[in-house]
């Protein structure tokens, strides 16, 4: 778990419950993340964790990190897997990238737009599964996809851009997974599972347990 | 969040809650709480300064008109600051932007709420307009962050609806004594009730002035309900440092059942607020080093520090970054020292036995 700010703790313990998980361990340095076979960037500020990230010597190794390995992004995290990102702040803004997205930060405005909502998601869920409460704060969009790899796991169901892309609020590409609103800010487990059965594929070998980073 | 108290049903006419919203739910409130956690929020009074903040790593500023310090230099009444400036503080950055208003003065906070700011302090640092009542946040769509300097305080505010509590300290002293004093208290109040029977929790509630129901809460969860900052008086990284470490040994808790029911929360802050004159310095020549240092901490390149004379000496900019990385590390001493190095002089401050009873902030509110 990417622990350099933001809501860590919360993905902590949701993956605490998973019996797939064999450690939860909070990232803060090069060793600690060498150590882990797959990563959550959690909510929060990107802008803050990408400088936080670059003092601590960090940024580059997430980068090659993100490159192979299984990553997650939640909200801040997606930002930060983007490739492009607009709306970023008058200094620029470093990404880690390697989706293939570009995604709009703050879409829907300030704390008083933020919201929760209901997702169908049955790429993910199963077609018939109970639909997944989903927690968006200051959330970011996508506002375009611009490789055939990238898989959408979940949508919007009104319309709040200028196009239909912009209502995807969950993406795959392979080894990478990103969600605009935030898994760890409910009960529910299953997206978190999700992503571990996702490690576990990208681990190799059939281990029932993955070491996970927060 | 116990707020869901069941009344009888058709006891009476009125009907029995009503349907939320999917916006501003008090779970969206205390979300973005949650995103800011193991951040620094600064004190900025202009759009210069909020930039400076979010590159100094900040995860929200709190825009102000006047530092706590000046405020109490200056004497006078103390308000919600122009919308104009807070608009621009807005325009210039991307994090989230907090401003203040008066304890009690529902107005100023429908003001800021219609420009929409991410969140409302309501602040003793201000002049309370309110003596008697605080404002009903539930009826706010924007979620509000207040102080308190003991547990039935901070249980008070959430009853009414505060979805994010910071310690007061004293602000605008530099002196972190008082926010020590105030998280102590609140974690060893936490403490206690966590030791109680219910029907003890029923007394306690009634001497602490708390709600029962979020008192049960808190003893249950070893910590507060809501995400708990430290402010008020922190004016050095190792400051800040010391406000999110106050868990002791978790190594105990796993062995011991009993004391791992009472340390099962984290019972440190999760974050802090840092204020008062981050950017201000008394001596021209002490600025010169000032960004030399500062520009060693962010990059070759000069960025711009606006600078203000005042009779008291404040933390210097070097200080801001040094902080967040302070709270992003702060179980780890040989970053903290590091970190510590070299900052400038520090900011003087005030002594709490200088002051006067009226002089303390912290009194305020209830």
């Amino acid at each position: 778990m990417l622990a350099l700010q933001g809501a860590f703790i919360e993905h902590v313990h949701i993956l605490k419950r998973l019996p797939e998980v064999a450690e939860a361990i909070l990232v803060r340095t090069q060793e600690q993340l060498e150590s882990v076979d797959a990563l959550i960037i959690p909510g929060g500020e990107s802008t803050a964790m990408a400088l936080i990230a670059e003092r601590c010597g960090l940024f580059e190794p997430l980068r090659k990190f993100t490159r192979s390995k299984p990553t997650w992004g939640t909200c801040a995290g997606m930002i930060l897997l983007a490739n492009e990102a607009s709306k970023t702040k008058k200094g620029g803004q470093q990404l880690l990238g390697g989706l293939d997205i570009a995604v709009n930060r703050n879409q829907f405005g300030s704390q008083v737009d933020s919201f929760e909502t209901d997702l169908h998601m049955s790429a993910v869920l199963g077609e018939s599964a109970p639909p997944f409460h989903a927690v968006f704060i200051r959330a970011p969009i996508v506002t375009a996809l611009n490789s055939e790899d990238v898989q959408v796991l979940a949508k919007l169901e009104h319309q709040v851009g200028q196009t239909d892309t912009e209502t995807i609020v969950a993406v795959r590409q392979g080894h990478l997974m990103a969600t605009a609103f935030h898994p760890e800010l409910t009960p529910d487990d299953r997206l978190h599972s999700y992503f571990v059965r996702l490690a576990q594929d990208y681990k190799g070998k059939s281990q029932d347990v993955v070491t996970m980073a927060n | 969040m116990a707020f869901n108290f069941s009344v009888p049903t058709n006891l009476t006419d009125i009907t029995n809650g009503h349907a939320k919203p999917a916006q501003a739910t008090f779970n969206v409130k205390t979300g973005l709480a949650q995103m800011l956690k193991g951040g620094v929020i600064m004190d900025v009074i202009n759009a210069e300064q909020a930039r400076i903040a979010e590159e100094a790593g900040a995860c929200a500023v709190m825009a102000l008109e006047r530092v706590p310090a000046d405020i109490r230099k200056n004497g006078g009444v103390a308000r919600m600051s122009d919308p104009k400036m807070i608009k621009e503080i807005k325009a210039a950055v991307t994090i989230p932007v907090m401003a203040k208003v008066r304890i009690g003065h529902f107005v100023e906070a429908q003001i800021l709420e219609a420009i929409g700011i991410d969140y409302i302090d309501e602040s003793e640092v201000l002049t309370p307009a309110d003596e008697l009542h605080h404002i009903n946040k539930h009826n706010f769509k924007v979620p509000y962050v207040c102080g308190a300097k003991n547990l039935g305080e901070a249980l008070r505010r959430i009853s009414e609806g505060a979805a994010f509590i910071r310690t007061k300290g004293e602000a605008g002293t530099g002196n972190v004594v008082e926010a020590v004093r105030h998280i102590r208290t609140v974690n060893s109040e936490i403490r206690r009730a966590a030791s109680m029977g219910d029907e003890e929790l029923f007394a306690y509630a009634k001497e602490l002035q708390a709600p029962y129901h979020l008192l049960k809460e808190s003893a249950r969860l070893g910590r507060l309900p809501v995400v708990n900052f430290a402010a008020g008086g922190v004016a050095t990284p190792a400051d800040a440092a010391l406000m999110m470490v106050w868990h002791g040994h978790f190594i105990l808790a796993k062995v011991l059942w009993e004391v791992r029911v009472l340390w099962k929360g984290q019972l440190g802050c999760d974050g802090v607020f840092v204020g008062s004159g981050i950017f201000k310095s008394g001596d021209p020549a002490k600025r010169a080093r000032a960004i030399g240092t500062f520009r060693r901490f962010i990059s070759p390149i000069l960025i711009p520090i606006s600078i203000n004379y005042s009779h008291v000496t404040y933390m210097s900019p070097p200080t801001s970054v040094p902080t967040v990385q302070a709270v992003t590390h702060y179980n780890d001493a040989k970053v903290l020292a590091n970190v510590s190095e070299d900052l400038g002089e520090a900011m003087v401050g005030i002594n709490i036995s200088d002051l006067s009873e009226d002089q303390k902030l912290a009194k305020r509110g209830w």
